[in-house]
């Protein structure tokens, strides 16, 4: 009974991204998924994946930190995470460029996909991958040198210029897209570190944007910003998402819902909930995503 | 009462009056229900304890500067009267005898009866001092106390008044280092100008020869002895520089080894074993290069046919560099370690592989750190006299062959001011100038690091 019911409310989603918040009502009557039921509800699945994780485990030794999840990621969407802190957000979107690598002792089970590579597979180089799927940290974090050298770093390591002219257009061009061109042009040979918050974000956003990758994953990238620069860094998601997959780990949930299509909610290392963004937020079928949204814990 | 017991009794007092002070404060701040006391309790103990002890230790400092030549003058102005002498040279003498005879040490058959009569007077005044000293300081700390503990109530800024002592106090230790280096410098600069009235600056500083053999006698014929600091300066240099060359690679491999690759076990082990180089005595060190090391060069000299001295410069520094790795691998992993995860992870994060983002990121941030532990390794190699005594010889060869003997700066300081010789002998003053010499060539390799430091630094939050 409960799986006919899945499938038909899974539809009516469907039907609900296809028209943006139409067939609420049929949703909303629905009784709440039960809070002990670690099943995934909504819809993980999507029709043209750029990445695909299925049954994916993390263990950092003995701590289970991401217990059999299973979402795919959409071409050019925003697909944000949320859930209360400790609940594997950061694990699990480190796993989506291996970044979990370099942290001894963590583990990682299961398949992931980008489009036909399995990354985790033996053969694959982590070099070419993490140039593919690029990363933004929570706290700023550029490099010591010039705000030129930040953003040419990327290209220089993978040989990507062939020469000086090259490489400034690819500076030049990265900084344009985050939207920090018109700040810093006149100073491209000072520090990437006396800028500013907000600034140093963005720069770390071109930094990535330069390598050209496919995808790419930010970790709470505003939560050390204040309310201007995180607005200025919201809008450039959006821009960005015309040429890139981006998955976003944030905290606040209005971010989510300003800048995300799809929302995947976490909760202790299960993914209890997967939807389009707007339902989630108004129509939350899972007792814990409602708990979290409605602010009973966080 | 002497002056041990005088100042304990001090001490003693001002700790009653800091109790004092705080049970004081405290009932005080019982009684104000609001709370209105300025500052916490205890800061109004200390006010009161500095006031006891501060100015009655002040007295009791003046009073011993000022009361001792005072005594002796005023003892001894009888005696020269009496002996009708005037020059100071004669009163200085007498004026030892009397302190001879004071502590003891003079026989008393010996003695001229009338210093003895100074002493005997000297000492009577002094008794006489020592206890209006003793009169005078406990009535200061008590009057201090006094002052203060009737001073205490909530409006009194007992807080800011003890910071500013604690201040003061600060600022004077710290001046105090700088006016020891101070008067150190002024010294050996005042020797090195009275070598230089003896030998001009110019031999001393291009000279290439070094014998500082002079005749003792006047009439003795041979060495005049020549002061050119070039060849001292010259093995200074190449046995640092071999030093330099064997602990600089090793030291920071093995920094970046300990710090990026090594696991935590492995390094935890690792790292106090290197730095039990540094414990080594140098004598041992020096051992070690002039029985194994040098014979051992001398050896494989000689089966390539090399003609390699049984003291040589290489082996001194071979050794050197050993001794001083520790110096650059642990400060330099320290300081590799300093440079925060976020940065490797920006670089993992873009596809930098681990050398590259060592190369690029965590060399260029750590390179402050680095440079200093390289020049704290320098100097410690200028400064380094055992294992060049052992090892290299004292031969002042002119020579940029490290298969000969050779000598540093600090080993010939050491020859020159061993034996007998007269202070005021250009031998003996050329080794306060090769002293300043050392001084001026260390100071400018560190404002050279600074610079470099300075103008390549990556700086990180
Ligand atoms: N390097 C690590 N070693 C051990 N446990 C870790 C490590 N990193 C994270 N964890 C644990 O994994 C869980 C998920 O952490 P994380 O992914 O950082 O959560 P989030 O980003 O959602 O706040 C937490 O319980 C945390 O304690
Ligand atoms: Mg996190």
């Amino acid at each position: 009974m409960t799986m006919i019911l899945d499938v038909a409310l899974g539809m009516a989603e469907v039907a609900a991204v296809k028209r943006s918040g139409a067939d609420m009502a049929v949703v909303a009557e629905v009784r709440k998924v039960d809070r002990d039921q670690r099943q995934t509800v909504g819809l993980p699945f999507v029709e043209a994946p750029r990445m695909i994780c299925r049954e994916v485990n993390v263990y950092y030794g003995d701590k289970h930190a991401i217990k059999n999840v299973s979402i795919d990621v959409g071409k050019n969407e925003v697909l944000a995470m949320i859930g209360p802190s400790g609940c594997g957000k950061s694990t699990f979107l480190r796993c989506l460029n291996r970044m979990n690598d370099t942290v001894a002792g963590c583990r990682v089970t299961g398949d992931i996909l980008l489009d036909d590579l399995n990354i985790y597979d033996r053969k694959v180089d982590v070099v070419p991958l993490r140039a593919r799927v690029g990363m933004v940290f929570q706290k700023p974090n550029p490099f010591p040198k010039s705000i030129f050298d930040n953003v040419a770093y990327g290209p220089k390591i993978h040989g990507l210029a062939a020469s000086r002219a090259e490489l400034q257009d690819i500076v030049e061009s990265s900084l344009q897209k985050a939207g920090l061109w018109d700040e810093v042009s006149d100073r491209l040979d000072q520090p990437g570190t006396g800028l500013s918050g907000g600034q140093q974000q963005r720069l770390c956003i071109a930094r990535a944007i330069a390598v050209r990758p496919e995808v790419i994953l930010m970790d709470e990238p505003c939560s050390a910003l204040d309310p201007i620069a995180t607005a200025t860094v919201e809008d450039l998601i959006t821009e960005l998402k015309a040429q890139y997959t981006i998955v976003i780990v944030t905290h606040n949930m209005q971010q989510a819902a300003r800048v995300s299509q799809r929302t995947a909610y976490f909760h202790l290392g299960d993914l209890v909930e997967v939807g389009s963004t707007d339902r989630i937020f108004t129509n939350p079928r899972h007792q814990l995503t409602e708990d979290y949204i409605t602010g009973r814990f966080g | 009462m002497s002056l041990p017991l005088l100042v304990t009794l001090i001490l003693l007092l001002s700790s009653l009056t800091y109790w004092l002070g705080c049970r004081r404060a405290f009932m005080l701040a019982r009684q104000s229900l609001s709370g209105k006391l300025h500052s916490r309790p205890y800061y109004y103990g200390v006010l009161a304890g500095l006031w006891c002890g501060l100015p009655s230790l002040a007295v009791v400092v003046v009073w011993h500067l000022a009361a001792e030549p005072l005594l002796i003058r005023m003892a001894m102005d009888g005696v020269a009267a009496a002996k009708g002498i005037s020059s100071p040279d004669q009163a200085n003498l007498l004026v030892n005898d009397l302190r001879n005879l004071v502590a003891g040490t003079m026989m008393a058959h010996k003695v001229d009866p009338l210093i003895q009569a100074a002493a005997d007077q000297y000492l009577g005044m002094r008794r006489i001092s020592d206890l209006a000293l003793a009169t005078v300081a406990l009535s200061t700390a008590l009057a201090g106390a006094c002052l203060l503990l009737k001073r205490i109530r909530p409006t009194l800024r007992a807080r800011n008044q003890v910071e500013r002592v604690i201040k003061v106090v600060l600022t004077l230790c710290s001046t105090l280092a700088v006016f020891i280096t101070i008067g150190i410098v002024l010294s050996v600069l005042l020797e090195s100008i009275r070598f230089f009235q003896q030998v001009s600056p110019t031999d001393f500083l291009f000279g290439f020869k070094w014998s500082p053999q002079m005749a003792i006698r006047a009439d003795q014929t041979g060495s005049s002895g020549s002061f050119g600091a070039i060849p001292v300066l010259v093995g200074t240099f190449l046995i640092s520089g071999i030093a330099m060359v064997i602990a600089v690679p090793l030291g920071l491999m093995s920094a970046i080894y300990l710090s990026e690759y090594a696991g935590a076990r492995f390094r935890a082990a690792v790292k106090p074993l290197l730095e039990i180089l540094a414990g080594v005595p140098t004598v041992v060190y020096g051992f070690f290069a002039a029985l194994v090391v040098a014979p051992a060069i001398k050896d494989l000299g000689a089966m390539v046919g090399l003609p390699v001295a049984s003291e040589s410069a290489l082996a001194a520094g071979l050794v050197m560099g050993i001794m001083i790795i520790p110096f650059v691998s642990s400060l330099s992993d320290d300081v590799i370690n300093a440079v925060p995860q976020s940065l490797r992870d920006g670089s993992y994060g873009l596809g930098a592989t681990k050398s590259e983002t060592i190369k690029l990121v965590i060399l260029p941030a750590a390179l402050p750190g680095i440079v200093g532990s390289i020049l704290l390794a320098v100097s410690r190699a200028i400064g380094e006299t055992m294992i060049v005594v052992m090892a290299a010889g004292m031969a002042a060869n002119l020579t940029f062959n490290p298969f000969k003997a050779a000598t540093t700066v600090t080993v010939q300081i050491v020859t020159l001011l061993v034996g007998d010789q007269e202070f005021d002998s250009p031998k003996t003053l050329a080794a306060f100038a090769l002293g300043l010499l050392l001084f001026i060539v260390t100071l400018a390799l560190n404002v050279i690091a600074l610079y470099v430091v300075r103008k390549y630094r990556e700086e990180y939050e």
